[in-house]
């Protein structure tokens, strides 16, 4: 399975450079800028929250690997490990999250250079549509940091990417994202 | 206002066992009478609940058939983690067909399923050979999707791995005929990532999906159009649909199906069901001869039975206040369809090949699709108009005269109001009333 880093730079280009944030700037640009790996669980095909966290990440100054639709764990897992982020983000909108992502979590976790990479997953995790972020306890017990849900979930993740900007990457981030 | 044309060619079978080819005779009669066919998105785990949506489906004030549509699991070929959460009562997107003892699918469509209310499997695998085994081992004889509109926006599966398994597919399922069932066969082509996909794509899509159908065996089959940004817009495409249709599929019993919106719907109840009412006049007005509703239900989660009966009943009830009309005054949707069908065809005789080829070419160039075998040149803009327009066409065969509307570059905000265009139109008056009362 080939990871998909160039859609966007495919589709937006040539207006849209990776890693060259075209919005303003809150924070001085690191020297190299901090990465993101953006998935979903293996059974979500939908990708239009994909294209938008993308497109959102590399405006707040992030380098983003996006996977793309349907991303087999394996794959997540391999990428990750292959060159650890400093961020995870799951991204699912089929209702399938609460009952996929769990095993996802423990599959990033059990690998000792991904134990303390920040992983929040985001969107629409269950078929009644739960938007109470401590809905899902089980998700954060497998290992998420942070449980993204309901009108609050795109300021959330702002929020969660300045600090994690103003922190530096690299270090535990439990903190910044609960 | 048949759109469907069971009268050409050899589109009628020989007689059939009683029960044979439900889908197709229901379609074929309801066309004939002019007789808006309604159709909910419909799926649940749960054996029991499934039959009672059947159940609801059927005595609905409406005409009706009825869906079964899978889980995700089952779409992406997973069949034991779809089996492991149906043992353990976890609620699933759809009903996990492949999972389940054939037992237990007949039971549940036992005294439901039947010439009067035929029911078809929706969805979504790039891979459908084993739920085409698995509903035919059911009794049922319909299904959906397409090597193309269940391949690029569904998932990883290489375009070429698709449409071999579509091809294989499509004979299983035409191999029903041999026993006198006419199998049922609709492209999701009018669909392609919900939004922002401009309609001659759509409407070519469609098109060369049916005619692969058609090559591999199938007589009965349905071409669709997801409903878009404009009316007008709309009314111009369903119209042009069928004209390529008429032209493309001859010996062969076809119908125009509608989707009610399939992107960012709207929050509200009012505006989700106007947009619901609005897709039934507009399949109305165009003689597409069946609906697929989405429910007040649908921007939050999976809707309930009654949800769905309610947006079956609204569409039904707004159905009833339009006639069929002439189309509008061209704006050129019909020949950019025609130039993109007859781009592809020009590629080889075998429609599987071309569609590989064209897709690597970049004739087929699906808008902000991710998919590695998608071009990803071309992009659509919403018009001041409220027309979903190209603003760039990459490789597409369109040549020169093809409208290219400015587009300034692709931001999170700026792909943010596309996708919402739609929703904040049908819920803005919803809410302004309750906030004025």
């Amino acid at each position: 399975m080939t990871r998909m880093t160039g859609p966007i730079a495919v589709i937006a280009a040539p207006t849209v450079s990776r890693g060259k944030p075209f919005v303003y700037q809150r924070h001085q640009p690191p020297e190299s800028p901090p990465r993101v790996v953006l998935s979903t669980i293996p059974s979500d095909a939908h990708t239009w929250n994909l294209l938008f966290l993308h497109l959102l990440l590399e405006e707040q100054g992030w380098e983003v690997t996006n996977l793309g639709a349907c991303v087999p764990v394996d794959t997540l897992v391999t990428e990750s490990a292959a060159r650890p982020p400093d961020l995870i983000v799951v991204s699912t909108v089929n209702g399938h999250g609460a009952e996929e992502a769990p095993a996802l979590a423990r599959a990033v976790r059990a690998v000792p250079a991904l134990v303390r990479v920040p992983l929040v997953i985001g969107g629409k995790l269950d078929t009644e549509g739960s938007v109470d972020p401590d809905a899902h306890p089980a998700l954060t017990e497998a290992g998420f940091d942070a449980v993204l849900i309901g009108p609050n979930a795109v300021p959330r993740l702002l929020a969660l990417l300045d600090s994690l900007s103003q922190r530096g990457h690299g270090r535990a981030y439990a903190d910044a994202v609960r | 206002m048949p759109s469907a044309d069971p009268a050409r060619g050899s589109a009628t079978p020989r007689p059939g066992p009683a029960h044979g080819g439900a889908f197709h005779r229901f379609m074929a009669d309801a066309a004939r009478s002019g007789t808006l066919v309604v159709q909910p998105r419909m799926g649940f785990a749960d054996p029991a609940r499934m039959r009672a949506g059947l159940l609801a489906t059927r005595g609905a004030a409406a005409t009706t058939v009825g869906t079964l549509t899978l889980d995700s699991f089952t779409r992406v070929g997973d069949y034991a983690a779809a089996a492991r959460a149906a043992a353990q009562g976890h609620p699933l997107n759809g009903y996990p067909l492949v999972s389940m003892p054939v037992a237990t699918t007949t039971g549940l469509l036992d005294g439901v399923h039947g010439e009067d209310f035929p029911v078809q499997v929706r969805h979504g695998s790039a891979r459908p050979g084993r739920i085409v085994e698995a509903l035919i081992g059911a009794g049922l004889d319909a299904t959906e999707g397409g090597p193309v509109s269940y391949c690029l926006p569904y998932g990883r599966t290489s375009l070429a791995t698709s449409v071999r398994a579509w091809r294989e597919a499509c004979r299983t399922l035409a191999a029903l005929r041999v026993s006198g069932v006419e199998p049922h066969l609709e492209s999701f082509g009018g669909c392609m990532l919900g939004q922002l996909c401009p309609p001659s794509l759509l409407i070519a899509l469609s098109v060369l999906e049916g005619m692969f159908f058609r090559q591999h065996g199938l007589r009965s089959v349905s071409l669709s159009y997801a409903q878009q940004t404009s009316a007008e817009q709309d009314e111009e495409a369903v119209h042009a649909l069928r004209a390529l249709a008429a032209d493309h599929l001859p010996d062969t019993s076809w119908h125009v199906v509608v989707y009610a919106y399939m992107g960012v719907y709207p929050e509200t109840r009012t505006g989700a069901l106007a947009l619901v009412a609005d897709a039934a006049r507009l399949a109305v007005r165009t003689g597409a001869a069946r609906l697929i509703v989405k429910t007040a239900a649908e921007a939050a989660r999976i809707p309930s039975v009654a949800e769905n009966v309610t947006a079956l009943e609204t569409a039904t009830n707004a159905a009833r206040s339009v006639r069929r009309t002439a189309p509008p005054p061209s704006t050129g949707v019909e020949e950019e369809a025609r130039a993109l069908v007859e781009a592809v065809l020009g590629l080889h005789d075998d429609l599987g090949q071309a569609l590989i080829r064209a897709f690597a070419r970049g004739y087929l160039d699906v808008p902000f699709c991710l998919h590695p075998d998608n071009a990803g040149r071309t992009r659509s803009v919403i018009s001041e108009q409220g027309r979903l327009e190209w603003s760039r066409t990459g490789s597409l065969p369109l040549g020169p005269t093809a409208a290219v509307h400015s587009s300034r570059r692709l931001t999170s905000s700026g792909l943010m109001y596309a996708l919402q265009h739609v929703k904040t139109r049908y819920d803005a008056p919803a809410v302004s009333l309750a906030r004025a009362s």
